[in-house]
């Protein structure tokens, strides 16, 4: 018995068995994706040296960061061309470390003295 | 599922439905990379327990020595950054060259990977060693101590990383990582994008925020 006659409530796409997303995208793709990187990690260096304080400086070098993680995720990890069930987990992951350290520290700043 | 697919009885899978590397299964996914998926989500609360500890401690030296945000060395930090960076490159072109089926050039794109990887650990212990030069050892205070465990954790990571890269190229040149073993590459390379934006949160939160 195949997958389609097992989850014929999937969409066709996710009947098969995933092969390698590595053919997404172009390797000329990728290079201009880790200059990206690069640029934005160079601009968090200079942020970092510029004399910004408090939130001007956090903000945008949060901003920053959550862009790395995501184009990394998206592009180098595929999770952009995969299966969206792998995005739900990965996320899911993340969701809830977020939540529950942020939670945690809160509570210890807030009670911790 | 279907009335007509529950008449038909219990599943059975016949040998002729999979073949070795591409078993059917229930989700339709590949089970390997499923699992890796499932264990970098885990990973997220290993490393965010991690980064926790460090914003509780990190300016916590009660019992003397410096904090470890008054010895960075940001531009050296900034590129092992970059190194590392890199290293996811060469990662995903190399699994893009195995995909395609070029052999020769993935083994040459994983052993670029495995070496810059080992600049970024050779990088993190001259770190070490400069901070416990400059008095702030493991135990020195609560600060020390969260911050090497996190950044230490982290390098455990790329080390295991850089073990599975070398055995890929050792695969390889048994010529034993063909098109048919892509997705090994590939679930190698989850893993190693994964370190990668590990270390993306701890330059920014650990080095670059005061």
């Amino acid at each position: 018995m195949t997958a389609d006659a097992l989850h014929p409530e999937l969409a066709p796409e996710e009947h098969q068995v995933h092969d390698l997303a590595g053919a997404h995208v172009s390797d000329g793709k990728y290079v201009q994706i880790a200059i990206f990187l690069a640029v934005a990690t160079g601009l968090e260096v200079y942020l970092s040296y510029s004399g910004l304080e408090g939130a001007a400086l956090v903000a945008p070098l949060l901003v920053i960061m959550a862009y790395k993680f995501i184009t990394v995720a998206l592009y180098f990890m595929h999770l952009k061309f995969d299966p969206k069930i792998l995005t739900r987990v990965f996320y899911f992951g993340l969701i809830l470390a977020v939540s529950v350290y942020a939670a945690a520290l809160s509570t210890l700043k807030l009670f911790g003295g | 599922m279907t009335d007509a697919t529950l008449a038909e009885g219990p599943v059975v899978v016949a040998p002729g439905d999979y073949d070795d590397d591409h078993p059917v299964t229930n989700t339709g996914l590949s089970n390997n990379k499923l699992a890796m998926w499932v264990f970098l989500a885990s990973e997220c609360l290993l490393f965010g327990g991690l980064i926790s500890t460090y914003l509780l401690y990190k300016d916590n030296n009660i019992s003397g020595g410096p904090l470890p945000r008054q010895i960075y060395d940001i531009p050296f930090t900034s590129i092992s950054s970059f190194v590392l960076l890199t290293s996811s490159l060469t990662m995903v072109l190399a699994v893009s060259a195995i995909a395609r089926g070029e052999e020769r050039r993935g083994r040459t794109w994983l052993a670029t990977t495995a070496g810059l990887g080992m600049v970024f650990i050779s990088g993190q212990v001259y770190e070490f060693q400069t901070f416990v030069r400059e008095g702030m050892g493991f135990t020195t205070n609560a600060a020390s101590s969260a911050f090497f465990t996190l950044t230490g954790f982290h390098g455990v990571h790329v080390t295991m990383g850089i073990i599975m890269l070398v055995s890929l190229v050792v695969l390889s040149l048994r010529g034993r990582l063909g098109v048919e073993r892509a997705e090994t590459v590939e679930i190698v390379g989850l893993y190693w994008h994964f370190v990668d934006v590990v270390w993306i949160l701890i330059f920014t939160v650990v080095y670059l925020i005061p």
